[in-house]
């Protein structure tokens, strides 16, 4: 399908089915704006929160760490081997917001009020600081993205302005992400004695942004293969290899950490106690930590392309499960009743994933993201300089 | 001076005149209930249950005891649901009541988030779920009454038998203490005291407070200050971190820049 002479847009069966599945998100949203949470929810007064928060905001979140770790990596320590990617990680991140912002907004009761946190300043509040950072990080990516969006559409006056801007932008750009990805962690402090010891620390900020951010090189290595074979281009495994290095380091630490932090509050011996909370703490660190970590170290696995993605997989879904546990399993014996989402909340979800898939290709096919294909073959290629801020 | 009530859980006989007498004043609907095992149907706050009676039977030996709980809102000194809110819907008065802006004071902040009732330890914030544009309910420690015309709260007002007492948090403390020492059978533990830092509701029993629903060896320090302790940190990371980075991207930055992104990206072609 193409618009004008400059727009197009593949269609294809599988993105039928997305569109069909997007369209059926919106009217299931609609109905929620209409009929409130308790007509297509099964939230509570014991589950205030369920998937929408727990998954598509916290995980959504997470999952978009891969934009300000690139971001880190490539334009403040300027590793240029890393460019070809950045631009992919950067849309990754931009979408995964956009996600966020729309799962936060349906899931508020008084929705029609979502602006009253820039008015109204509750500054104690560490919802405040996430809203005010997830708010200006969009913001940013945004108009770091306005950048790469003026190269296709030609408007010098603003490219130039933007290009000013980039240095504080790029800076904001990392700030902002560290931020608020360790307050989404901080926002269990107030559950202290109701979060399961397992969980519930003091340091729990740092694991949510430490693990962000190192979920972002296995997030970015993960999409890329996708994408590549979506397109039929070749993954740039040099890359993903190299990364893992990053990942691997980072992991390590937060395995110490770890560690660390249960046997200071002497609620190690909890992790081995046969308690539900306990084998899912258990699997989350053996299978979601440790095993990536192993795989990560050696030369053989590593150097593989299905070693690396089968890794990255893992750190993925591990930091996808470490949330779960916060939001889920660490909560559920403090807070009784039970909450399993309804076919709403399901739908609802699939649908807001389905856009970012759609929305993904769009981009990727009408703007300049992944690297041209001759640059993606040859490893000693040069790409210049650097970016230019 | 800061107000409060002290409940004495061996004077309760589960009369629900306090249940009653606050629905009434404060015009809330009614709900069809349903019977339970231990009788206390609806056994929880919600959204129209502001305050609730539990019953509670403990088998010590071969004595049977059954005991009853009134459950509201515990208005804690330093309200968890006043700092998690991102608004400030939630105030702490002067008198003692942790009220609601957008009902009690027709301010509407509120964004419906639900995060004061993921931070509150007592699980007392309730949303109106089925509502469209919901808003979140309370026990307001009638503030209305208190703060015009100086009464007791309508729960207080109608309990028979004296198993709640309004006045000054402090006195109440006293009372307490003295009820403890004086009259055999007590636990010795004024629940409230000293839990988060603190409630304006405290309880005094002859039963452990574990064995009555309350979740006991709880943190002293109030939770809005466990999030100051992390929050206070964050201009210093703001500025701190935003400098490093900045001298990191300077310091790697190489001299000659050639600008040629334009060339090394290009839009997938896959047609």
């Amino acid at each position: 399908m193409r618009f004008g002479k400059n727009w197009k847009f593949k269609i294809t069966p599988f993105r039928i089915l997305l569109i069909i599945f997007v369209l059926i998100a919106a009217a299931a949203a609609l109905y929620r704006f209409v009929y409130g949470l308790g007509a297509v929810t099964n939230l509570s007064d014991e589950w205030p929160w369920g998937l929408w928060i727990g998954f598509d905001l916290l995980c959504g979140i997470a999952l978009a760490g891969g934009g300000f770790s690139t971001a880190l990596i490539v334009h403040v320590l300027h590793k240029d081997k890393y460019l070809p990617i950045a631009r992919a990680a950067l849309l990754t991140s931009l979408i995964g917001y956009i996600i966020a912002m729309v799962s936060l907004f349906l899931d508020i009761g008084r929705w029609f009020n979502f602006w009253r946190p820039f008015f109204y300043w509750g500054y104690h509040s560490v919802l405040f600081e996430v809203f005010w950072c997830i708010s200006l990080y969009t913001t940013v990516q945004v108009l770091e993205f306005g950048d790469i969006f003026f190269e296709k559409v030609k408007c010098a006056p603003l490219k130039k302005i933007l290009g000013y801007a980039m240095t504080p932008m790029l800076i904001l750009g990392i700030v902002l992400p560290s931020l608020h990805q360790s307050s989404l962690g901080s926002l269990y402090i107030v559950a202290v004695d109701r979060l399961y010891p397992l969980w519930w620390s003091m340091l729990i900020p740092f694991f949510f942004v430490w693990s962000a951010f190192f979920l972002g090189p296995a997030m970015v290595t993960v999409e890329g293969t996708l994408a590549a074979r979506a397109y039929k281009r070749e993954p740039e495994m040099h890359i993903f290899e190299s990364l893992t290095k990053v990942t691997l380091f980072m992991m390590i630490i937060y395995l110490i950490v770890k560690i660390v932090d249960l046997v200071y509050r002497g609620v190690l011996s909890m992790a081995f106690n046969g308690s539900f909370e306990s084998n899912m703490f258990l699997i989350e660190m053996i299978v979601f930590v440790i095993v990536p970590i192993i795989m990560y170290s050696i030369t053989s696995i590593r150097t593989k392309l299905w070693g690396v993605l089968t890794a990255s997989i893992l750190v993925v879904a591990g930091v996808i499960f470490n949330r779960m546990n916060v939001v889920f399993t660490g909560m559920a014996g403090a807070m009784g009743g039970h909450y399993f989402p309804t076919i709403w909340e399901w739908l609802i979800t699939i649908g807001m994933w389905s856009g970012l898939v759609l929305m993904y290709c769009f981009v990727v096919e009408n703007f300049p993201i992944l690297p041209k294909e001759e640059h993606a073959h040859g490893s000693g290629v040069s790409y210049g300089a650097g970016f230019h801020a | 001076m800061s107000k409060g009530v002290l409940v004495d859980i061996t004077r309760c006989i589960a009369c629900r005149s306090c249940m009653v007498s606050c629905k009434s004043w404060n015009d809330l609907p009614s709900n069809p209930s349903t019977f339970s095992n231990n009788w206390d149907s609806p056994g929880k706050i919600d959204s129209n249950n502001w305050t609730v009676v539990t019953n509670h039977i403990i088998e010590e030996g071969d004595q049977i005891k059954w005991r009853f709980v009134k459950k509201q809102c515990m208005h804690c000194l330093e309200p968890a649901c006043e700092s998690a809110c991102f608004t400030h819907a939630f105030v702490k008065t002067k008198e003692g009541a942790v009220i609601y802006k957008p009902t009690e004071l027709n301010q509407d902040y509120c964004v419906g988030c639900r995060y004061c009732m993921i931070a509150c330890p007592f699980g007392v914030p309730s949303f109106q779920w089925e509502k469209a544009f919901p808003y979140v309910q309370k026990c307001r420690f009638c503030y209305d009454r208190m703060k015009e015309e100086g009464m007791e709260p309508a729960c207080v007002t109608s309990c028979p038998t004296g198993a709640l007492k309004y006045g000054d948090r402090e006195e109440l403390l006293a009372e307490a203490r003295t009820r403890i020492e004086q009259i055999p059978g007590y636990v010795n533990h004024i629940y409230g005291e000293k839990e988060y830092g603190g409630t304006s509701w405290i309880y005094i029993s002859d039963v452990p407070f574990e064995k009555l629903g309350f979740r006991t060896n709880v943190s002293e320090k109030s939770i809005p200050s466990y999030t100051w302790d992390v929050l206070k940190w964050t201009p210093l990371i703001f500025f701190g971190w935003g400098a490093i980075l900045t001298a990191m991207r300077a310091y790697t930055k190489r001299r000659a820049e050639v600008h040629n992104e334009a060339e090394m990206y290009a839009p997938v072609d896959d047609e």
